[in-house]
């Protein structure tokens, strides 16, 4: 791709960003509300370094969540589903967790393993309606998250949870030992006096490495991107749709039952009825803003932790907090469409460009 | 004279046998269903309560799947629904707060619809892919909703999820001498006092069926007719369906493809708002975040259930209706439903033993026997499990439907004029 073209995708989530700003501006003053300073107050809340550790712990299950959702838009598939795949996942590996005594790595591979597995199984219940039923999968996974949330609800309250008369305790998974905790990374970045930042940043990372080198070095990889962008063309070119949806559902569902291990093992330690929910829909909104790239999905993650870390400021000073979902969404729709209308731009460039070199021969 | 009569009636005999065999699936579960009901713990089964808080609650299913059938026909996806009924739910108890119910029933209707013209416009004018609009439009309606609702209430309370209390409702009616409407005689409710099997059980469901209609519940039932009326029999509803199946045929044709989807989409933002604000004003009487529950999504199982036609939408809508009644009245009921699922079961493995086709056979009747042991060795379903009982029809009932539908052929492809797709 031409230099010119590269710098105008890149325009896109700018322009949104304007115009979400722009939006917000707009309503913040149509309910009499300075926009300058409530933006001031909260990039000044933002930028502190308490709020930094607290974005970037935000950050971390988000991000995972996004490439999750991602691996399945690169397919043309839209899993609905993380959210009860990633808190099936946290409650089953934390029942597990809990239950044995290994050496810390063993303990902690044993954990992610028995996560990523009941995710990815329960993800591949909608590849498979969808490739033997015909059930299409944004259906099928949202009736899978309330099925999940009746599943993970029962098995929580019966089968972890040693009901103890008359006590009033909240139904939970016993406590994680010692050795399946990931220790926080504030010594390594010499931070001792600011809040705990999960050892699970690093996982972050090295989960974004494998989404990228799994989608865009793998023959699996190339077949997943090509059945998502022309289905007939690599159905010719040999690969296998059916076994290529349910794969690219279980390998979704293997990223979200990653999504809970970054609470899990960094600061919740059991499953209980308040563990985090809502990152798997929030990660949709993530892969939508980082257009399914990793790094893009990383900047999405950072932005959304952003606005939602520095609205909890408004309140102090009467501006409702909830405008910051406001610009959520708003920021979510400029984006999705403004990459529309750049792509549509690029791809009609590139071939007249192409045409024009016909001319000339 | 007489032989040809013993034809017609051997006739009408095979044609009996034909409809018993090509729907048995349908057929068989309803006389499964009366015959469980005739157990007292699971006479809720069949109860006029039951069955009117069945029809109560397929009419938000069912303006949502009309809704997303005028959407679909015209060829656009819209996973929104729920978003706009989320608005619908929002503007309805806002608008009968502040003005009285029936102006609630019109702010949820134009909330639906504003929400349907923003997915027009990112679908239609923008080509955004339907399914990534639809659901941005749910993130969206899900914040404006919790914005609108601080702002609007900030001097009567302070609570961003919950409306105040709605008084007042859009009023019913029950229909005369049938079921004791306007202080006739109850006809019905005195055939299911009799307690007589079927016939009591049918007394029930028409009972529930006529007595205490809303009118917005009215109201959606006639817009079944004349939604087929305006989809098959105009020339509007040609134009709809025409640009969902070929549209360059149609722009060929003079039809201004654009503003046929706009319509289709606003229309279905419409008829999911006024879901939305039936929720409010008929079962609820406030605001609640999270208050659909997933309707707008099982109104589009329904619509996908019910082929993209009104009547069949009607027919699901009644199903998963019936389905979160139980879940709702009747725990007790529920675990009655295990016999259903076991004996339903046991019918396809009979079948595809017929058929030979030994390995799913084997799988169903291993299915259908776990279901008898779990009714017999318990005494009731965890109420968990009850609480997903609409969700997990949803999926069973679209595993076993869904091939056999037709969708319009250029549904969820995006057209821009002039160029050839």
């Amino acid at each position: 791709m031409k230099l010119s073209l590269r710098l105008a995708s890149l325009l896109a989530p700018i322009f949104a960003l304007f115009v979400a700003f722009g939006l917000s501006i707009t309503i913040l003053y149509l309910i009499g509300e300075d926009p300058f300073e409530t933006f001031t107050l909260m990039y000044d809340y933002g930028k502190t370094g308490k709020s930094i550790v607290s974005i970037l712990n935000r950050s971390v299950p988000l991000y995972i969540s996004a490439v999750a959702v991602a691996v399945g838009f690169k397919m043309g598939l839209f899993n609905i589903g993380v959210e009860s795949q990633y808190l099936l996942g946290a409650l089953l590996s934390a029942a597990l967790g809990a239950a044995v005594a290994l050496p810390s790595a063993l303990h902690i591979s044993l954990i992610i393993f028995v996560a990523v597995l009941s995710s990815a199984t329960w993800a591949g219940i909608a590849g498979y309606l969808k490739v033997k039923k015909g059930v299409h999968e944004v259906i099928s996974t949202i009736m899978l998250n309330y099925i999940g949330t009746g599943i993970i609800a029962y098995l929580l309250a019966n089968i972890f949870f040693e009901k103890v008369e008359l006590s009033t305790t909240a139904p939970q998974t016993n406590l994680l030992s010692e050795s399946a905790r990931i220790p926080s990374l504030n010594k390594i970045f010499g931070i001792e006096d600011l809040p705990n930042l999960h050892g699970f940043l690093i996982g972050a990372f090295i989960i974004g490495f494998i989404y990228y080198w799994i989608v865009w070095k793998t023959s699996l990889g190339f077949d997943l991107r090509a059945t998502g962008s022309s289905p007939m063309a690599a159905k010719f070119s040999g690969a296998n749709p059916a076994r290529l949806t349910i794969l690219a559902m279980m390998i979704s569902g293997g990223f979200a039952g990653l999504v809970g291990m970054a609470p899990l093992t960094g600061y919740f330690f059991k499953y209980t009825t308040d563990f985090p929910s809502g990152l798997g829909f929030a990660g949709i909104a993530v892969a939508l803003l980082g257009r399914n790239h990793p790094i893009g999905m990383a900047f999405g993650a950072i932005l959304l932790s952003f606005l939602e870390r520095s609205a909890q400021i408004l309140d102090l000073y009467g501006v409702p907090k909830e405008i910051e979902k406001i610009m959520q969404a708003v920021i979510i729709f400029t984006v999705v469409i403004s990459y529309e209308v750049v792509s549509r731009y690029v791809t009609n460039k590139q071939i007249k460009d192409a045409s024009k070199v016909d001319r000339n021969d | 004279m007489l032989q040809t009569n013993k034809l017609k009636m051997h006739q009408r005999l095979i044609e009996m046998i034909n409809l018993l065999k090509n729907r048995y699936l349908i057929i068989l579960p309803i006389v499964f269903v009366i015959l469980i009901a005739q157990i007292e713990k699971y006479e809720q089964l069949t109860t006029s309560g039951t069955f009117g808080a069945a029809i109560r609650l397929a009419i938000p299913i069912c303006l949502a799947g009309l809704g997303g059938m005028f959407s679909e026909r015209t060829g656009v996806v819209n996973i929104g629904l729920e978003g706009m009924m989320i608005m619908g739910t929002w503007f309805g108890a806002w608008g009968a707060y502040s003005f009285g119910p029936w102006y609630g029933v019109l702010a949820g209707i134009i909330g639906g619809a504003l929400f349907g013209l923003i997915h027009a416009i990112a679908t239609v004018s923008f080509q955004v892919d339907h399914i990534v609009s639809g659901v941005a439009i749910n993130i969206l309606a899900a914040g404006v909703a919790r914005f609108l609702n601080v702002i609007a209430y900030s001097d009567v309370q302070n609570s961003a999820t919950q409306s105040p209390r709605i008084d007042g409702d859009v009023g019913d009616f029950a229909l005369p001498y049938l079921s004791g409407g306007f202080e006739t005689p109850n006809l019905f409710l005195k055939l299911q006092e009799y307690g007589i099997p079927f016939i009591s059980d049918f007394a029930g469901l028409f009972l529930g069926a006529t007595s205490k209609i809303s009118y917005i519940s009215l109201f959606t039932l006639s817009l079944i007719p004349v939604a087929a009326w305006v989809l098959w029999s105009t020339s509007f509803g040609l134009q709809m369906r025409s640009v969902g199946e070929l549209p360059t045929g149609s722009e060929s044709l003079g039809v201004n493809v654009y503003l046929m989807k706009y319509i289709g989409v606003v229309i279905s933002g419409g008829f999911a708002g006024l879901a939305g604000a039936y929720l409010v004003l008929e079962s609820s009487g406030i605001y609640r975040e999270g208050q659909t529950a997933g309707r707008g999504f099982i109104g589009l199982a329904s619509m996908i259930f019910g082929n993209y036609r009104p009547f069949g939408i009607f027919m699901g809508s009644g199903l998963f209706g019936f389905a979160d009644a139980l879940q709702l009245r009747s725990e007790d009921a529920i675990h009655g439903l295990l016999i259903l699922l076991s004996l339903t079961l046991l019918v396809i493995a009979i079948k595809q033993l017929i058929e030979r086709k030994l390995r799913n056979a084997s799988f169903s009747i291993v299915l259908s026997v776990s279901f008898m042991i779990w009714f017999v060795i318990s005494e009731s379903v965890p109420s968990e499990f009850v609480y997903f009982t609409p969700h997990l029809t949803t999926l069973i009932v679209l595993s076993s439907a869904s091939q056999k539908l037709r969708m319009p052929k250029k549904l969820g492809l995006p057209y821009k004029k002039g160029e050839v797709n």
